[in-house]
């Protein structure tokens, strides 16, 4: 499975990665200094917002050190780097606001303390939209992160430096946060792959909310099977978090031979119908094409009220969203107004200076759909009609083994473009919202580019828990393609 | 039904969040376009579905009620804006 390792150690697997550090053909000091020094040489990217070489090289060194006691595991040496979501002790995290500037946590996230004791070395924190409410990361409080393969255009969002990180090979893989498409669609944009577990499989404990029944963590990676690798060590049950999925850890390498002989694949007509772009639609279709010439069958379903997904997510996300914020009143801990008059002065000028406009516009819109008298109209029906979508994936998945389709109507759109009119904004997550919404597992793969030369992704989705089949079929097709090896000019 | 100037500063008090008229104009209109695009969610027939609030529809998991960590209560009050005495400072509330 891991041939020789590229010329380029940053363009290596995690496969081969973990192999030279098991030869000792590497130290995890080099390969961490490896990095270090490609974060130092792209900041014009803007993907780190926190980067300290002395606590990297100290996580490394003991790294080095645990596999000198005879420790083994695939990934004891490995780097990555966080979302800025996560809170970390040794980095600040701030979730791309200034609510939360100069934050240091008293703890780390589960995610990545999991990923830490399985020896992971953390690179430092990664850009993204402001509580990552965004679509294209031109919502953080520290500028915009620029796409590695054009930068003009935007790496997407709201996971947008863990994709531009990944895609530039600052970081072989980053964590990052999915709640309407977050992951999949920065994966999309920025030519990488990018997956989003089960609603609950990943632990959400450090994980600064957004929309708490939504919110995933996942991963960016090179490849379906760098991710199974890595959510072998990430994805489990944590009774720290009361929605955490109380199931055993599975090996999620375990359908990476499987191949996709007999797999039925449903593709949703209204997935590849008016909106999606002519070169995004044939570079779906080619993909489909493939998977028929790999032993596969397609199977139309119907999703008829996904095209809903959009409205319900807004409601829903902004929603939850308005409440999980409200714990930024400047009075434990983070920004507080430098002059006010009373409490109720200092809380709202605390928050009206902290936020930023599109995460403001969010907390009106959730108060206002959750305020007397329209809390039937809008959040019931709401959440009504999420159970419909969710239904309807149910029905699906009755016909066919897994979904594929579209992540995004096109390629990345340039910096600006969609900044001025929220509305077109969000229609951007229209193909990745309703799996969201489920709570089904989804990922997006790189499937070709467009004709500006920016990319494109194909986007699976499997039933609950069955992201291990999922990362399979994605493996499958990687086996058959190069896209996923294709790396930006410069990097 | 349509947002006015009124609603965006009453919603804004709620949230707690300062706004100025122009801004709240400014939000008025926006959150009118928001609002329209989610109309549509009205048009779907959902008697007898309820309402889903888990994608799982699982159960709060309770916890037997123990101690279970004690945080560090410096490291945790470092980030507090303003302390006193390992206490956290607001403006008076009661005269």
């Amino acid at each position: 499975m891991s041939a020789a390792p590229p010329a380029n150690l940053a363009h290596a697997s995690l496969a081969q990665l973990g192999s030279l550090l098991d030869r000792r053909e590497v130290s995890a000091v080099e390969l961490a200094s490896t990095y270090l020094e490609r974060i130092a040489r792209h900041t014009d990217l803007n993907a780190f917002l926190d980067v300290r070489p002395e606590t990297t090289l100290a996580q490394a060194r003991a790294a080095d050190q645990r596999r000198a006691q005879g420790e083994t595991g695939p990934l004891l040496g490995v780097p990555i780097a966080h979302k800025d979501v996560f809170v970390t002790q040794g980095w600040h995290t701030t979730a791309s606001s200034r609510m939360l500037e100069g934050y240091t946590s008293p703890f780390d996230a589960t995610v990545v303390e999991s990923l830490a004791q399985a020896g992971m070395v953390c690179l430092g924190k990664l850009n993204c939209d402001e509580f990552a409410m965004g679509s294209s990361n031109e919502n953080s409080a520290y500028g915009n992160v620029l796409n590695p393969w054009d930068k003009s255009a935007v790496p997407g969002g709201s996971s947008g430096g863990s994709a531009a990180a990944v895609a530039a090979r600052l970081a072989p893989l980053a964590s990052a946060t999915d709640t309407g498409g977050s992951i999949r669609e920065p994966a999309a944009f920025s030519g990488v792959t990018g997956t989003k577990p089960t609603y609950g499989r990943p632990s959400r404990w450090g994980m600064i909310a957004f929309a708490s029944s939504l919110d995933t963590a996942g991963l960016l990676t090179l490849s379906a099977q760098d991710c199974a690798l890595a959510f072998n060590a990430m994805l489990g049950f944590d009774p720290k978090d009361s929605t955490s999925v109380d199931r055993p850890r599975e090996d999620y390498t375990r359908h990476l031979a499987a191949g996709c002989k007999g797999l039925r694949i449903g593709v949703p007509t209204e997935f590849l119908a008016a909106g999606l772009e002519p070169e995004a639609e044939a570079a779906v279709r080619e993909a489909l094409r493939l998977y028929q010439d790999m032993g596969a069958t397609l199977v139309d379903v119907s999703l008829p009220n996904a095209a809903l997904g959009i409205p319900v997510y807004y409601v829903v996300a902004c929603a939850e969203a308005s409440s999980n914020l409200s714990r930024f009143d400047g009075v434990r801990f983070g920004r507080r107004a430098p002059q006010y008059e009373d409490l109720l002065d200092m809380m709202s000028k605390t928050r009206a200076q902290g936020f930023g406009e599109e995460v403001k516009r969010r907390i009106l819109v959730g108060t206002y759909v959750l305020s007397h008298g329209y809390y039937d109209a809008y959040f019931l029906q709401a959440s009504r009609v999420r159970r419909v979508i969710s239904q309807e994936f149910q029905r699906a998945f009755a016909q066919c083994d897994l979904i594929a389709g579209p992540v995004t109507s096109g390629t990345a759109f340039g910096f600006g473009e969609k900044s001025a009119d929220p509305v077109a904004m969000y229609l951007a997550d229209l193909y990745t919202v309703p799996s969201s919404l489920a709570g089904i597992p989804a990922m997006s793969i790189p499937c070709g580019f467009g004709r500006l030369g920016r990319p494109l992704g194909l986007q699976l989705m499997a039933n609950h828990f069955d992201e291990a089949r999922m990362l399979g079929v994605a493996h499958a097709y990687q086996s058959a393609t190069d896209w996923h090896t294709r790396v930006p000019a410069g990097y | 039904m349509s947002l006015k100037l009124a609603d965006v500063h009453r919603i804004a008090l709620l949230a707690r969040l300062e706004i100025t008229d122009a801004q709240a104009q400014e939000s008025a209109n926006q959150l009118n376009d928001i609002l329209a695009m989610i109309e549509r969610i009205g048009r779907v027939d959902t008697a007898g579905i309820l309402p889903m609030s888990h994608p799982l529809d699982g159960v709060q998991r309770l916890r037997p009620d123990l101690v279970s960590e004690i945080p560090d209560r410096d490291r945790t009050m470092a980030n507090a804006p303003e302390q006193q005495d390992g206490l956290f400072l607001v403006p008076r509330v009661v005269e």
